[in-house]
């Protein structure tokens, strides 16, 4: 699963190379082993939350082991335990264009206080079909899915402020608005293609999520977003490319200008011109999905309507800072002073300070407008520039002792620098191209430090060979001294593209271990083995099945049709941790059913041939499992076999017949 | 795959008999200590390994109401039939686990709220416990009755046994 510790002993037995040097034997320390060993029955220190990007799932693995601890379902179906197949979660994923099964996860941010992650929820983002996600941290489950509109491909997201007043979603693809048809050329892109930025509010105590405004800013790539903190809340700053504005062959044409922009803005004044009433009502129709924790049932609304505010004409609203060029990240350190612009296409990496961004403001230093927004003089606001750091910076997080760490793309290497004097202090090689990277707690005002992470896109020759494609992967790196130094690396689910991590502690004590059997409020609950039937309306029938070591209630039924649709409530009686049963039928079109202790699921299934089909717990629960198992029997359609039931004992018949 | 080691608990259980089932527990080497070679026919080992019929968790001393509480003994069935009747049936016919008849004669009042509110250390260390896993297989789940839930459930295993 992951490097072993003996080879990691083995490694140790090496001499420490020079960090350049990109050979597997290079650059791991000789205690690594021990400081990421974390004993049978230990638990580790932090929980990293990691995207899945193509999976559309999240992943949980412990630091500083890197043991895959969970995979989070959450935009993507999961027929390990039946997520977006069940009837429960399948409006999840619904949308303004039909239910979406998959898409692409690229960013994670754990929710704050007082600008330090609290432990609370987690949201995620969905870059292809525009989605925001709230994940319960109690329960580890996905509580809730909101579509954005008037979006194209959501990946400036999910980013958020320092009391998580607001959850912030950027375009990256611009396209007209009200997605309206339009020609492909620059033209009309200059013409009709908008960028959005749209701010979620967060619900303090529920976290419900509701779109409370969109800033609609000119056609250009919103790439990556950082809220203000300390003195610069009220701020959100998104890195910005193809500022060209082309349609095109975007490798060329959005590499044309010396300089792209950071986008600055100011999230307060929205909220004061929201209140003033000049936000724009614009129709639109976009899906909100909320899981209910008291039925275990997500239901969809379709939301009509959302308020727009234009810049334009709202001029102090925005403001734009020329960033060289490309730029991927912008991120705040934990004072909130300084904000790193990483320019992709860049040769240094620029770092702007809030204090003169906001004297530039004061002072009218502008060098124009772009599309009617202010653009403020590049050295008005500049802090200064990090000189020749590497090729390709992408991202950059920080220690909370002055030190900020840059990944490089081209250069494969992590880049420590002094936020004072902009002076490189140290670097190590990644393996290979690595994108974000994370320090514990990195984008907060009080980072954990101790740790960061690369996540990297290639592992040619890290792992055995599976075959033309590798695992990706993360890797581990004590910043704990002067010198960074390699601990660990291993492998991840899809592609690991941004991620958060917590102290233990912050979560674990709250985990839920079961849901308690007496609140299910199920519509179709079977609170013990006495409530279990089944019910027949017109062509649909109703099993309300339970499951607990080792039986399943009822095992036998019959009186079902070819056609039918048949709904298999499965409640589990269980009330222990770790005790969930599945529930799997042969030749059923979906997956299978995971069911959590106390809680109800319902696997739909419509037969399409008569005969026997057995079904059985597909989660080993003790050591007569392989015996938790039982028969339907499906009769042609209009067939006399009445419908009736068992567990052992004598038969139910149902006492009325079918209407 | 996570309740193999349960499997394997039970397995070791048959083959060694109750006193020394605990293995795989964290307490393995404690525990195999006062196990002889051969406990089933070493009545001094049983001895020295002393079986409290009160068994093992926080209840020493249950007092019972003469009469019963029917009050109680109705929420105890209640509760019964969301959690328990799944497994046992009220007669002395075992399902998944032993039928209830009778079980205020066999048992203390202590024993059966401590096996029902601390399932798995019972089942890990009380011989009794551990002789019915050998013969039920199927470790009962700790279903997560308060001490006010276990107190009703035993008031109508009492109500069941005619006791008043
Ligand atoms: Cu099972």
């Amino acid at each position: 699963m992951k490097l072993s510790p003996l080879l990691l002993a083995a490694a140790a037995a090496l001499t420490v190379q020079s960090c350049k040097m990109k050979s597997t034997e290079s650059a791991v320390g000789g205690d690594a082993a021990a400081r990421t060993y974390v004993a049978p029955g230990k638990y580790d220190e932090l929980y990293n939350f990691v995207s899945g990007g193509f999976s559309g799932q999240v992943a949980v693995y412990g630091l500083p082991s890197g043991r895959l601890l969970k995979v989070l379902p959450v935009f993507s179906v999961n027929p390990e335990n039946g997520y977006g197949y069940s009837e429960e979660t399948k409006p999840m994923l619904n949308t303004s264009h039909g239910f979406v099964p998959w898409d692409d996860q690229h960013h994670l941010a754990l929710s704050q206080t007082n600008g330090e992650h609290d432990g609370r929820w987690l949201f995620a983002n969905a870059n292809n079909s525009p989605r925001v996600a709230r994940i319960d941290l109690k329960a580890f489950k996905t509580m809730e899915i909101i579509e954005l509109p008037n979006s194209g491909g959501n990946h400036s997201s999910p980013f958020l402020t320092e009391n998580t007043e607001y959850v912030i979603a950027g375009t990256r693809f611009s396209v007209p608005v009200g997605n309206a048809e339009s020609p492909l050329d620059n033209a009309s892109y200059k013409k009709n293609f908008k960028s959005t930025a749209s701010f979620i509010g967060i619900d303090k105590n529920s976290g419900h999520m509701n779109v409370a405004f969109q800033i609609i800013l000119p056609g250009m790539d919103l790439d990556l977003s950082r809220a203000g903190k300390g003195p610069s809340h009220g701020w959100f700053f998104f890195s910005t490319y193809n500022t060209e504005q082309a349609s095109t062959l975007l490798e060329v044409n959005a590499s044309q200008k010396d300089k792209d922009f950071i986008v600055a803005v100011n999230w307060k004044k929205a909220e004061e011109y929201v209140k003033a009433g000049k936000a724009k009502k614009m129709a639109t129709e976009y899906y909100h999905n909320t899981f209910n924790e008291e039925n275990h049932t997500a239901t969809s609304e379709i939301i009509k309507e959302v308020l727009t505010l234009d810049p334009e004409e709202l001029k102090d609203l925005v403001y734009l800072i020329p960033c060289p060029k490309s730029p991927h990240g912008c991120d705040v350190d934990p004072s909130g002073e300084y904000i790193v612009g990483s320019g992709k296409l860049a040769a240094l990496i620029p770092v702007f300070a809030f204090q003169k961004f906001v004297k530039a403001i004061e002072d009218k230093a502008f060098e124009g407008e772009y599309n009617g927004i202010p653009v403020i003089k590049y050295e008005a606001a500049l802090h200064g520039e990090v000189q020749k750091p590497g090729l390709g910076p992408l991202h950059t997080e920080f220690d909370g002792k002055g030190n900020a760490y840059t990944s490089f793309f081209v250069s494969s290497e992590i880049v420590k620098w002094s936020i004072k004097d902009l002076k490189v202090l140290d670097r190590v090689p990644t393996y290979y191209s690595i994108g974000h990277l994370m320090v514990p707690g990195g984008d907060t005002k009080k980072p954990y430090g101790k740790y960061v992470v690369a996540y990297n896109k290639i592992t040619k020759d890290r792992y055995l060979p599976t075959g033309p494609e590798l695992a990706q992967s993360a890797q581990l790196y004590s910043i704990e001294g002067d010198k960074m130094q390699l601990l660990l690396d291993f492998p991840t689910i899809g592609e690991p593209h941004y991620a958060q991590a917590i102290p233990a502690e912050k979560i674990k004590d709250q985990s839920v271990k079961f849901f308690d059997i007496a609140k299910n409020k199920h519509p179709y609950v079977a609170a013990g083995e006495k409530a279990t039937k089944v019910e027949r309306k017109g062509n649909q029938v109703h099993v309300y099945m339970t499951a607990i070591r080792s039986h399943l209630t009822p095992d036998n039924i019959e009186g079902v049709q070819v056609g039918d649709e048949v709904y298999f409530h499965i409640t589990n009686l269980e009330q222990d941790w770790d005790i969930p049963h599945g529930f799997a039928i042969k030749h059923a079109a979906t997956a299978e059913l995971l069911v959590m202790p106390g809680e109800t699921s319902t696997l739909k299934f419509i037969p399409t041939q008569p005969g026997v089909y057995p079904f059985y717990c597909t989660d080993f629960c003790s050591a007569l499992h392989q015996e938790m198992q039982g028969y339907m029997r499906v009769s042609p359609k209009g067939s006399n076999v009445p419908l009736k039931w068992h567990t052992g004992g004598t038969d139910s018949t149902a006492a009325v017949a079918a209407k | 795959m996570k309740q193999l080691r349960y499997l394997f608990i039970c397995t070791v259980a048959i083959a060694i008999a109750a006193a020394g089932c605990g293995g795989g527990q964290e307490k393995a080497g404690e525990e195999k200590a006062p196990a002889s070679e051969t406990p089933a026919a070493d009545n001094n080992a049983a001895a020295s390994n002393a079986v409290d019929p009160k068994g093992i968790g926080k209840f020493k001393d249950v007092q019972l109401t003469h009469p019963l509480d029917e009050a109680m003994a109705k929420k105890g069935l209640e509760i019964a039939e969301v959690k328990c009747t799944s497994c046992h049936k009220t007669t002395e016919e075992k399902l998944v686990g032993p039928g209830w008849k009778g079980v205020t004669d066999r048992r203390t009042p202590e024993w059966i709220m401590n096996f029902v509110t601390n399932v798995d250390e019972m089942l890990d260390k009380d011989p009794e416990a551990q002789a019915m896993l050998e013969i039920c297989m199927v470790r009962m789940p700790n279903q997560n009755l308060s001490d006010d839930d276990a107190r009703a459930v035993l008031e109508y295993m009492r109500k069941l046994d005619g006791k008043n």
